[in-house]
This record gives structure tokens, C-alpha cells and sequence, in this order.
């Protein structure tokens, strides 16, 4: 692990908007926008060009929250930030960052948490699928899966449990999967990065929820997104849409443990409950 | 296929071997007809394209929703590339209206963000549900033609990605031509990423809207003239009857409220047309009497109303999937153009053939187009009369009435839709398209189509250009 826990030193900025920044670009916040019971949120999305985190923040920028957008390719963040200021966020601030590189994210959370004077949520969805017939044979890939998944997580949290946990404010919104619930041999890999992450995040609830953050574990079935283009069925899995429509809600409501789409939870029981005996010898 | 990454505990597991397509095509025009398989990729991002066609060679098209009827959207055994999740807004200028926004974005989701805010298209189709790229390759026009022109007129600019990599700059002043031969170019110029669209400020959801019966002709233009100063103008015309009900009609006309009213954005559809409709539903009798109790639901000579802007230009987005009425084969769409010199002898003479024919056709659409030219180098209107039927595909006598028809409006010095055509011949579209050759250096060697492959395809050897 490169970063150690830190005290954060920024200052906590009003509550009130700021006036955008050289370079930075706020469009008008209409009322039409719609509305939401909390007024404009501050909102820090990292991994911002996964289709999960997009199709959120679009709904958050229609109703005129405030975002920080966090991703690795510069071209796609972007137009995923120019698209938000033009649907209506309170503000956009945005920086292409490698999260891969644990030692960068106290500064980049440091930064983000300035631009927008501020944080009320945290919504982590970095993430990789990965190959999983690569990482049988070869360690280097199966590292990388789980330190993008895990490790890069788990520093985020980190400091931002440390940060919201001192201000007993703020909801750490975690996107972990239904498979990290039973391990199987078409992509235990990347299951075992998201068990880690559940119970990581599980933990941290257990921590600090006492202190007035709600620590969020998301857990998405198959979603039709870019990720898992051409997997077989993915015709059938969830829009993307109506995923995000579910998580921001639950998001407002800050929900402990989250399936999306809800029979998941139901699924995952099932699937659970299958006895190893059984299941060892499944082909999933 | 990282089949191997899959998520779905439930997928069934692969059960043929081979490559053979199997079931339904990836992708299908909204005629379903023809049925040709292709491999189908999605473009998420701008830089997606054109890497996404490395290494294919059997040709590429971009499509969108899928809305067009008939080939335009297809290729056989060739690869799609579908736009609809490359559908980001980049800008919007409230004092002018100037939208700029990724090519897959589909007129419904401009709407959700454009109404609210107190703008509409300038020019929109029967659907909402056709993307941004879509409307330019196909050139669209609607029910204001007369006054807006087509949705080409209101493409202030746009970026045009080839198939070499070179990214294009299109607007009236920025490589012009590529501008030109894009708008209505079916797609064949390159693939747009995005495009800037100029939209028309209005200040209710509401369209004051006035329904006129008419019977004949004569009665249609006379109605057509006198709506000249109303933005929107369309009939519904009955082509089942004959004798004194020949060519009757519903002339509908309307213009946006001017008294300000609450701008929501619309609900979404509910209804899905549930299944497919056995062949023979739609016949004479069934369309017939449709018919009469459509021209009869009005009961008066003229109606007027307040009507919100969803039923008036998109009635039948309130059902999903509705083409699945017509059933497993299909359905066929027919529009033509005929210019004023022999509109009317051409619209008697067509539509005496159609209520002759037998054959149903139960939406039927006749319009007067007005006379503003279009940027659009393959544009389909003309000032003049356009008729679009349509009819369930049953090939011996289906096929025979629209080559007949085809033949008819080549003759009266009209042309087809190639958006709504899956028969015209190759002779037929070059005698309606004669600037076709001049088009044809614009265009793409990796990009083809199966309309392109049928009227032209065999002359120029498309899909061995570029090899």
C-alpha cells in the first residue's frame, strides 16, 4: 500500500456555490432541471466514464447537482463533463487521473473536494472486468484486476472515510457486484476483487456509520453497458438507465446494502444457497 | 467473445456450433424487410470510430434506431456500426437555440432536454425515435416542409469521420461539398460522431390544431392553399374507397400555441404492441373498416383543438414496436414525390391503381411540399405532392403493385424515398437521382449499404473500392 491515512488539511469551504474557476465552465441551473428534496449536492464521481457512473451523472446534472468527474482517458471525461454542464450542473470540475496510482489520490481528492467547496458524495465506479482466461495464466494480469478493483478502492476510502468521518458528514457510495458473492470459475478473479471490495466497504459501515457517514455497498447484476458488450446475453441484461434511475435514489436515501435491479438480492440468495458440493461441480 | 467474463448466471449455455446466422438478425430496418444478418457493434465513444471496422471487408454502415423501412440501414453480411450509445449533449446556447450533440442522440431525448427549455426541432419526422445522424443521412422532412424545409436546412455544422481516419470539419463553409452529399448522403460519406443542430424557440407543449374532412383532390389543394401561412399541414387519406369517397381525407393542420403554458417533458410510452399479427389480419375488409371509422370519428365537417404536441406529430410512438402489426413478414412503404407539373394527374392515377390493387394500406400520408431547397446534394422532396402508404408485405401481389407504382412516378417525372424503399430499381433510381454519379465520389469505399448494393452496387463494384 503506498498511501497511509492522512488527517486531510484542506479547508472546508461554505456551503453556498462558488463562482466557477478560470477554465471552468457553469451553465445555468434551471428550475426545470427538476428538482430534489436536498438542493444542489456536491458530488465526486471517480471512474466518471464507466457507463454506470455516466448514466448517474446525467441524472445528477439534470437536476442541477454539482460534479467533480474523475477518469482516466482525457477525451472521454471530456465529453462526459461537457455533456453534464450542458444538461445543467450546478458546476462542473473535472481531472484525468490514473486512480491506478494510489500515491496521486489524496491530491486529486484534496483538489476535487475544493472545486466544489465541499463533498457530499463520493461515488466510486472504477472498475475493471478484465480476462479472466489472462489472469489463470498469468499473475500480472489477475494483479491488475484486483488492483484497480481493490487496492485503488480501498485507498480512496481511506482518506475519504477519514475526511467525511471528522465532519460526521457524507455518503461514500461504493460500486461493487453480485459477483463477488460466490466465487466461480468463469470469473473468479474479478468476483474475488469485488468480495474484497464488499466486505472492505462492509467494514468501513460498521465503522463509521456510528459517525454520520452512510457508507453505501452496490451491488449491479449484468447492466448493458460498454463493460459487457458481446458477453452472451447481454441482450437481456439491465438498461443502464433504469439502474442509474434506482441508484441515485437509493444514493439520496443513503441505503446500506443495494441490488440492482432488485431481484438480484433474491438471485444472489438462491445462488448462495446452493451447496458446495453442488455448485463446485456447476458450469457458471 | 469474452464468453468467459460472463456475468449472467442464467444465460444459456451455447447450444449450436458454426457460424451460421441463426434466429432474427442483430439488426433490422422497420419494414423487417429485407431480413439481412450482420455483425453489429456499438460506437460508445467518438475515437471508437473507425477502429471499430479494423480489419472488415465486407463493408460498414452506420446505423442508428433502425426507423428507416426498407435497405438504407442494412448490409448483408457486412458490419453496423450503431451510434444510439455515442448520444452526449456538448452544447447548448439558450439565446440561439444552437444544440450541438453526439450523432446517436435520438430526436425523443433532444426533446426531453429542448422542451423544458423552450425550444423544439425545427423539422421532425412521424417519430421521435431516429437518431440526430439519422435525420441527416436520410435528409427528414415533416409536417412544415412548406415552411422549414427539411431537417438538413437546420444542420449548421457537423464532424464526419472516414474510414482512413481523417476527421472532417462539415459545414456550408467548411468543406462544403461533404457537407452537401451528408445531408440525405443515406450514410455513405462517413460516419458522424457529432452534429450542431439549430432549434426553433416555442413557448407551450401545445399545437392549436384544426382537422378538416375533404373529398377529392381538388378539395385537398384548395385546403393545401389555404393553409399556406400554417406551419403544419398533413392528411390522412382513405385509398380503400372508391366512387364518391375516392381520395377522402382528413386534412390536419395546426400551429404552436402562443399562449405560454407549462413546458414538461413527455411521459414515456407504456403500450408495446404485444406480439405479431398473423398475415392475414390486415386485409381489405379489416383496413376498410378502419378506415371508415377513422374518416368517421369525426363527425363534423371541421374540428378544432388544443392537443399536445405528442399525439400531434407522433401518434403512433404511443405504442412500441407497432410494426410488429403487420406481422412476420413485414411491411413495405411507398413514398414518392411528383412535382406540381403532374401532381395531381400523377396522385389520381396512383391512388386509382392502389384502391384498384385491392391491397390495404391503412396509413397513408399525403402532403404538399413546399418549394425550400435543401443543402442536401441526394435530398428526396420536391415542391409538389408526396403520398407514403404503406401495406403488409405479401410478395406475389405486394411486390407487382410497387414496381407498378415505381414505374408510375418515374413516368409522371417524380422519384422515391430511399429511406422508405426496398424495391426501387436501379434504373429507377438513377433516373430519379440523376446526380447520383456526382454523389458517388463522396462516398466512403468501406461504407455501403444494401440500398446502395441494389441500385448502384454492381456498376461501381463497392465493395471491392478501396482494396
Amino acid at each position: 500500500m503506498s498511501t497511509t491515512p492522512r488527517t486531510p488539511v484542506m479547508e472546508e469551504q461554505p456551503l453556498a456555490l462558488r463562482t466557477p474557476r478560470d477554465g471552468e465552465h457553469e451553465s445555468g441551473a434551471r428550475e426545470v432541471a427538476g428538482t430534489q428534496p436536498h438542493g444542489p449536492r456536491r458530488i465526486l464521481v471517480l471512474g466518471a466514464t464507466s457507463g454506470i457512473a455516466e448514466a448517474c451523472i446525467r441524472l445528477w446534472a439534470n437536476r442541477g447537482d454539482a460534479l467533480y468527474l474523475v477518469a482516466r482517458n482525457e477525451d472521454k471525461l471530456a465529453v462526459v463533463a461537457a455533456d453534464a454542464r450542458t444538461r445543467g450542473a450546478s458546476h462542473v470540475g473535472s481531472a484525468v487521473a490514473n486512480l491506478d496510482d494510489t500515491n496521486a489520490h489524496p491530491e486529486v481528492l484534496a483538489h476535487a473536494i475544493n472545486s466544489l467547496g465541499g463533498l457530499d458524495v463520493a461515488f466510486l465506479a472504477l472498475g475493471v472486468l478484465g480476462e479472466q482466461p489472462d489472469a489463470e495464466k498469468n499473475f500480472a494480469a489477475a494483479d491488475q484486476i484486483l488492483h484497480t478493483n481493490f487496492v485503488a478502492p480501498v485507498s480512496l476510502l481511506t482518506w475519504l472515510a477519514n475526511y467525511t468521518a471528522q465532519r460526521r458528514a457524507g455518503t461514500l457510495a461504493v460500486l461493487s457486484s453480485v459477483a463477488g458473492e460466490r466465487g466461480r470459475k468463469s470469473n473468479y478473479v474479478y468476483g474475488s476483487s469485488k468480495a474484497g471490495l464488499t466486505a472492505f466497504v462492509d467494514g468501513l459501515r460498521n465503522r463509521i456509520d456510528r459517525e454520520g457517514v452512510k457508507v453505501m455497498t452496490i451491488k449491479p447484476g449484468p447492466v448493458k453497458t460498454a463493460m459487457t458488450e458481446g458477453m452472451k446475453g447481454s441482450g437481456k441484461f439491465a438498461d443502464v438507465e433504469a439502474v442509474a434511475a434506482s441508484l441515485v435514489k437509493a444514493i439520496d436515501r443513503g441505503d446500506d446494502v443495494v441490488y440492482v435491479p432488485g431481484i438480484w438480492r433474491v438471485i444472489m440468495a438462491v445462488i448462495r444457497a446452493i451447496p458446495e458440493r453442488v455448485f463446485k461441480k456447476m458450469n457458471l | 467473445m469474452p464468453s468467459s467474463a460472463e456475468l449472467d448466471f442464467n444465460a444459456p449455455q451455447p447450444t449450436e456450433a458454426g457460424d451460421k446466422p441463426a434466429g432474427p438478425p442483430a439488426f433490422e430496418s422497420w419494414g423487417r424487410y429485407p431480413e439481412y444478418h450482420a455483425e453489429l457493434k456499438q460506437l460508445h465513444w467518438q475515437g471508437d470510430y473507425p477502429r471499430a471496422i479494423d480489419g472488415v471487408h465486407h463493408g460498414a454502415l452506420a446505423v442508428g434506431m433502425g426507423r428507416s423501412y426498407g435497405d438504407v440501414c442494412l448490409l448483408k453480411d457486412g458490419t453496423l456500426v450503431q451510434t444510439t450509445s455515442m448520444n452526449r449533449l456538448l452544447d447548448f446556447d439558450p439565446a440561439t437555440g444552437l444544440l450541438t450533440a453526439e450523432a446517436g442522440i435520438t430526436l425523443a431525448q433532444i426533446l426531453d432536454f429542448a422542451v423544458p427549455r423552450g425550444y423544439f426541432l425545427p423539422v421532425t419526422p412521424g417519430t421521435k425515435y431516429v437518431t440526430l445522424g439519422g435525420a441527416i443521412a436520410n435528409d427528414i422532412h415533416g409536417k412544415n416542409h412548406h415552411h422549414a424545409g427539411t431537417f438538413g436546412r437546420h444542420v449548421t455544422q457537423f464532424e464526419l469521420v472516414r474510414s482512413n481516419g481523417e476527421r472532417m470539419h462539415c459545414s456550408p463553409s467548411s468543406n462544403p461539398d461533404y457537407y452537401g452529399a451528408t445531408i440525405g448522403g443515406m450514410g455513405l460519406t462517413g460516419v458522424m460522431t457529432w452534429a450542431q443542430v439549430r432549434l426553433k424557440p416555442i413557448v407551450s407543449r401545445m399545437v392549436d390544431y384544426q382537422g378538416i374532412q375533404f373529398h377529392g383532390i381538388d378539395e385537398f389543394l384548395d385546403l393545401t392553399r389555404q393553409a399556406e401561412n400554417i406551419e403544419y399541414t398533413v392528411s390522412w387519406v382513405d385509398v380503400t374507397s372508391t366512387g364518391k369517397n375516392f381520395c377522402r381525407g382528413i386534412f390536419m393542420q395546426g400551429d404552436h400555441s402562443q399562449v405560454p403554458a407549462p413546458l414538461k417533458v413527455s411521459g414515456k410510452p407504456k403500450l408495446t404492441f404485444p406480439m405479431e399479427l398473423p398475415g392475414f389480419a390486415l386485409n381489405g375488409a379489416t383496413v376498410g373498416a378502419f378506415n371508415s371509422v377513422f374518416f368517421n370519428k369525426q363527425m363534423k365537417k371541421r374540428v378544432s383543438a388544443l392537443q399536445d404536441y405528442e399525439p400531434f406529430f407522433y401518434p403512433l410512438d404511443a405504442v412500441l414496436k407497432w410494426n410488429r402489426m403487420y406481422g412476420k413478414g413485414g411491411l413495405l412503404q411507398f413514398q414518392y414525390a411528383i412535382p406540381w407539373e403532374h401532381a395531381r394527374e400523377g396522385t389520381i392515377a396512383i391512388l386509382q391503381a392502389v384502391a384498384k390493387s385491392g391491397l390495404a394500406s391503412f396509413l397513408a400520408v399525403l402532403k404538399a411540399f413546399g418549394d425550400v431547397p435543401s443543402p442536401g446534394m441526394m435530398s428526396f422532396p420536391k415542391p409538389g405532392i408526396t403520398l407514403a402508404l404503406d401495406f403488409p408485405i405479401k410478395p406475389e401481389k405486394s411486390f407487382a403493385l410497387f414496381d407498378r407504382l415505381a414505374e408510375m412516378t418515374n413516368e409522371f417525372g417524380g422519384r422515391l424515398y430511399p429511406a422508405k424503399d426496398a424495391r426501387m430499381t436501379s434504373a429507377q433510381f438513377q433516373a430519379f437521382y440523376p446526380q447520383w454519379e456526382k454523389f458517388a465520389r463522396y462516398k466512403d469505399p468501406a461504407l455501403t449499404s444494401g440500398f446502395w448494393e441494389r441500385v448502384v452496387g454492381g456498376q461501381l463494384g463497392v465493395r471491392g473500392v478501396g482494396k
